[in-house]
């Protein structure tokens, strides 16, 4: 039971925590609710038909399907999260209240929670088809018991009250910062989400430089661990990174700064030729 | 509408990249070792691995038991889930010399090594 529980769990960190994350950046924007729940029951959907379809998916391009899908739905996400924080850097003063504006912005709010949106289905599509077979195996097998079956379900709950927890806990945060501490937060994710999608892309062959591990720091913290899998999902945490996860990462990291930057000067601008 | 837009673009950029992806898969498609391993409710079958070191082979893996399984190296940055019944496989496009700890993410005790040639 315990060992089902584990599993269930460590599948849904990941998601738990870009949702809870996800909803903590978009407070305050009309209709975000809806858009979040679309969200989550589309990734569910896609998880369902990628366990369905995983063999002709892997078997397609040569056998390198799985890695080509997980990285096009990761670019896409990470394309989503650095359009959100470019738009929130010029509109989230806007959201927090600070100014009296909120009209438009909150409209077009909805851009930007249908981006996230986006970010979560792909979060769940990714973990969730690995989740899907685990607990169809259980309940088709036949041959496990309902403490099995108990504690898969109670992994799940777990991680659906991380997403309540860092949610909450980032809701603490007082309403002029939390988009501040979002948008650092999806920074990092962002930048991890697309180390990931660049060592698919490795695995697929498409790219074949710099793929060579450049430190390994397994024995310090690893990745398969609890806390590991965690700072996986929080900042992309990964103990042996190739050269070109390390580029990558840290490229994302400079053009979300910069997107950042010269949108909210952009703003400054606006506002003072009104 | 801009929503509506904004998702058609993206779809329609990750299809041209999956082309794009075909194409350059297609371009290698040839013949390549096949290398077999069983998983079956926990048991990882060989228990050592044998591949070929430096050169393109396909690892195919099929789950003859009853429970779901998760064919995962750390290492080697690779997982797959596999239902019961089913047979997919892993293309590993170079690997260096040496000895590589993979396991079964579902199944916590078994473990087994691949090791490069």
């Amino acid at each position: 039971m315990i060992g089902a529980f584990v599993i269930a769990f460590r599948e849904v960190i990941e998601a738990g925590l870009i949702i809870g994350i996800v909803l903590a950046a978009t407070r305050g924007i009309a209709g975000r609710g809806r858009w979040i729940g679309l969200g989550v029951l589309g990734g569910l959907a896609g998880a369902c038909l990628v366990a369905l379809f995983a063999e002709a998916i892997s078997d397609a391009f040569e056998g390198a399907g799985q890695d080509i899908l997980n990285a096009a739905v990761l670019a896409t996400a990470v394309l989503m999260l650095i359009w959100h924080n470019t738009w929130m850097s010029r509109h989230g003063r806007e959201l927090a209240g600070e100014l009296k504006a909120a009209g438009e912005s909150v409209r077009r709010g909805e851009t930007t929670s249908a981006a996230l949106a986006f970010v979560v289905g792909a979060a769940i599509l990714r973990e969730g088809a690995e989740l899907v077979l685990f607990l169809y195996g259980l309940v088709a097998s036949g041959t496990s018991g309902p403490d099995l079956q108990i504690g898969a379900l109670a992994g799940v709950g777990a991680g659906i009250l991380m997403s309540a927890v860092s949610y909450f806990g980032l809701s603490a945060i007082p309403t002029r910062y939390v988009f501040s501490v979002t948008s650092a937060l999806i920074i990092f994710l962002a930048a991890g989400l697309a180390a990931q999608a660049a060592q698919f892309l490795t695995n697929a062959g498409l790219i074949t430089v710099l793929d060579r591990p450049l430190w390994n720091t397994a024995n310090i913290l690893s990745e398969g661990s609890l806390v590991g899998r965690v700072l996986h999902a929080l900042v992309g945490y990964t103990d042996r990174p190739t050269g070109l996860q390390v580029i990558v990462y840290l490229g994302t990291i400079l053009v979300m700064v910069a997107l950042m930057q010269w949108s909210s000067a952009d703003k400054r601008r606006t506002l003072r030729t009104a | 509408m801009s929503i509506v837009i904004q998702h058609v673009r993206s779809f329609v950029l990750a299809f041209a990249c999956a082309f794009l992806a075909a194409g350059i898969g297609a371009a290698w498609a040839n013949d390549m070792p096949v290398i077999k391993v069983e998983m079956k409710d926990g048991v990882i079958i060989p228990e050592i691995i044998e591949v070929p070191a430096n050169t393109r082979f396909k690892l195919e893996i099929t789950n003859t038991g009853t429970s779901p399984v998760e064919f995962e190296s750390m290492e080697l940055k690779r997982e797959k889930a596999l239902a019961a019944g089913s047979t997919s496989a892993i293309v590993f496009r170079t690997l260096d010399p040496g000895t590589y700890d993979v396991f079964d993410d579902f199944h916590p005790e078994a473990k087994a090594k691949l090791v490069a040639k």
